[in-house]
């Protein structure tokens, strides 16, 4: 279980959230959506205490313990995964060494290399990712679609348990959309108690993955929140605040 | 054992060759080397070389002859080189190994079917008394003893080292190997190295090195000359891994003929100053050189390395990468020269020079020359100079990897290109020298 509570974060001397609060109770799908620039993107760094994101006040609180001092690589090692937004390319590291390293050091011993191969086959398999695509350097040359789908191929390979999802749908084709989709659908019902996070601009990839709370933000905050329904409405009329706050209230939509 | 006390002079100079039993041109040669070692001055440019010349060792001979049977050296000596893996890498993918320990040959053997091809593979020394008609061709030819002031010092001093001939239209399927080890304090190792790659031949020649740390410097001056002829190819690799008390000043040069190839593999980890810059002059048509080296300049050390490419023949084509990492207090700068030749048309030349620094303690300089004198070439230079970059840093962090293994990675991936030039074997020593860990003291 996640919880947010009062947080308050700046970077580059802006405050992006402010008394921002929400809670990710295990199992949950939760999505969030906002304008351009609002903060989705720092409320995912600075849970995964990316360096130029701090924190004023509020707490990060998960499965029970604050996380505020734990580095990041720390909180990854409890089972906090970020697949970016913009995933970053890395001469020179091939993403199976980079995949055998993270794995050992989540595990903290070393990886059996046979089931690691085979753990690695079965995942690119899943996602339809062509076989030398492991051998090359990470996120080197690859597409933008591909390079979403390599999010979620370590995401299978780390078995996080509470995983956030930054626009893994843009950039992503048709095709590519139903493969991600089916994809995180299947690690959580193999995993029944892991939640997730999606940040999203479209319902795209939640007509498959299917969230229980759709959540509004703008100026630091959490202004609305309901369900599948209210991200149809914001798709259709956009952050028209007055529209969705009118059908919100002819709807079954629960509103702050 | 046979070792002269500390300091040199004529005298001492004279006793090596007569250690030795050298013909007289030999110990001629040498005495008019230890004139021009007398007369000339330390480089004036690069870094500060303050070693107490006097009280250095310049001849130590440990064992009596050169066995080709590990069950015949001494066994302390024997486990060491078990340690280091040399003799796994014998068994495994080697030709051919040779062992010099101090100044002199400790162990020598190569594979049958070498010496079936009538390929050589001897400790210099043997190769003067047993080829004198080849030795006395190709010595001393490329790198003069008046070149500069260590060469001279080298070819007054010099002992042991390794001579390779390998004759026309002959492949090696596997490296040879020579390994070079100091042991004792304040000494100084002067090999000198001789290969020629006769026509139409390949060679993949691996060199490596270590010492000991003591607190007293030790001085490591070699000079090695590759002759590369027609449509031949010579490779040499280098690991070099000197404990920091070594001045380590050495003159590498190949000269390639028409339409041969000489690539240098060079890494330098170890040592208090290294100052080296494989050259290559390209002297026939169609000749290729290649530098791929790596330098890493931790805590009170400084790696002053680079290349030198000379193209003369026309359609010579040439390529420095070199990849410099300067950490905790460390200097690695990058030293290199390019000269196409006015009679060098149709050219060309690359340099691509990247250096990394970790801190703010460190530094990395960069000194190029490239000269183009024909219209039809042209000489291409590229530099970077980064630090760890922290978006990578974090994005390798969140996936659970801690700082310091995400920074080795990121610096594995750095030097990517200088590793995938290493035989496997190599590539996986590397990547523990660079973890740091420490290098492997003789039992002896
Ligand atoms: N590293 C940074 N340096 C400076 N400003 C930043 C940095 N990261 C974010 N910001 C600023 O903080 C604000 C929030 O950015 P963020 O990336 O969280 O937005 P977002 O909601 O994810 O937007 P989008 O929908 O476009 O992805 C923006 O104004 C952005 O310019
Ligand atoms: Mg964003």
């Amino acid at each position: 279980m996640l919880e947010i509570k009062d947080l308050t974060i700046k970077v580059e001397n802006k405050i992006v959230l402010n008394k921002f609060n929400l809670t990710i109770n295990d199992g949950e799908i939760h999505v969030i959506m906002g304008p351009n620039g609002v903060g989705k993107s720092s409320l995912t760094k600075v849970i995964m205490a990316e360096p130029n994101y701090k924190v004023i006040s509020g707490d990060i609180i998960y499965n029970g313990e604050s996380i505020l001092n734990l580095s990041t690589d720390e909180r990854a090692r409890k089972g906090i995964f970020l697949a970016m937004q913009n995933p970053l390319e890395i001469d020179g590291v091939t993403n199976s060494d980079f995949l055998r390293t993270a794995i050992s050091s989540i595990n903290q011993k070393n990886v059996n290399l046979y089931s690691f191969i085979k753990k690695l086959d079965e995942a690119k398999a899943d996602l339809k990712m062509p076989d030398e695509m492991v051998h090359r350097s990470i996120n080197k040359g690859f597409s933008g679609g591909e390079k979403k789908k390599n999010e979620i191929l370590q995401m299978k390979m780390l078995n996080p348990s509470f995983v956030m999802l930054d626009e893994i749908d843009s950039g992503v084709d048709v095709d590519a959309l139903k493969i991600v989709g089916d994809n995180l659908n299947n690690y959580k019902k193999e995993n029944k108690d892991i939640s997730y996070l999606i940040i999203t601009h479209y319902t795209h990839l939640l007509r498959y993955v299917k969230p229980d709370f759709v959540h509004v933000l703008k100026e630091g905050k959490v202004v609305k929140t309901g369900s599948y329904e209210l991200a149809k409405q914001i798709e259709d009329n956009g952050f028209n605040f007055d529209k969705i706050v009118s059908s919100a209230n002819t709807g079954s939509d629960q509103s702050e | 054992m046979k070792t002269l006390s500390k300091g040199l002079d004529k005298e001492k100079v004279r006793k090596i060759s007569k250690f030795k039993n050298e013909p007289e041109w030999m110990m001629k040669y040498r005495l008019e080397s230890y004139d021009l070692f007398a007369s000339k001055k330390m480089p004036e440019w690069g870094p500060e070389i303050d070693i107490k010349l006097d009280n250095i060792t310049y001849y130590k001979k440990v064992f009596d002859k050169i066995e080709n049977n590990w069950d015949n050296v001494d066994k302390d000596v024997k486990a060491t080189f078990t340690d280091i893996g040399l003799r796994k890498a014998e068994e495994e993918y080697l030709a051919g190994v040779h062992v010099q320990y101090e100044s002199e040959g400790l162990y020598s053997n190569m594979l049958k079917e070498l010496r079936d091809k009538n390929v050589i593979f001897l400790d210099t020394d043997t190769a003067l008394k047993k080829h004198p008609e080849i030795f006395k061709k190709y010595f001393g030819k490329l790198v003069k003893n008046d070149d500069n002031k260590f060469a001279a010092l080298n070819s007054a001093v010099w002992s042991g080292g390794t001579f390779i001939y390998v004759p026309p239209h002959t492949k090696l399927d596997r490296p040879l190997q020579s390994y070079f080890r100091i042991d004792s304090k304040n000494m100084g190792q002067f090999e000198r190295t001789l290969i020629i790659v006769d026509e139409d031949s390949d060679l993949h020649y691996i060199e490596g090195c270590t010492a000991p740390t003591y607190s007293d410097d030790a001085l490591h001056a070699a000079v090695v000359e590759i002759f590369v002829e027609k449509n031949a190819r010579c490779r040499y690799t280098t690991i070099q891994n000197w404990s920091n008390n070594v001045y380590n000043l050495v003159t590498k040069r190949a000269i390639v003929e028409e339409g041969g190839t000489m690539e240098w593999v060079d890494g330098n980890i170890g040592s208090k100053v290294t100052m080296k810059y494989p050259a290559c002059i390209l002297k026939g048509d169609y000749s290729k050189g290649t530098c791929t080296t790596i330098a890493l300049a931790d805590s009170m050390q400084i790696q002053d390395t680079g290349a030198k490419m000379i193209h003369i023949g026309k359609h010579t084509k040439s390529n420095i990468l070199s990849k410099s990492i300067a950490r905790g207090g460390g200097n690695a700068s990058y030293r290199g020269l390019v000269k196409i030749t006015k009679n060098a048309a149709h050219s060309y030349a690359n340099v691509k020079c990247d250096t990394i620094i970790l801190d703010d303690k460190s530094k990395s300089d960069t000194f190029p020359t490239n000269i183009c004198k024909n219209n039809e070439s042209s000489i291409e230079h590229e530099a970077t100079v980064s630090k760890i970059d922290p978006k990578q840093l974090f994005y390798l962090m969140s996936r659970g990897i801690s700082e310091d293994k995400a920074t080795e990675l990121l610096i594995m991936g750095f030097i990517d290109a200088f590793r995938e030039e290493l035989p496997l074997e190599y590539a996986v020593e590397l990547n523990q020298l660079l973890k740091g860990e420490t290098s492997i003291e003789c039992k002896r």
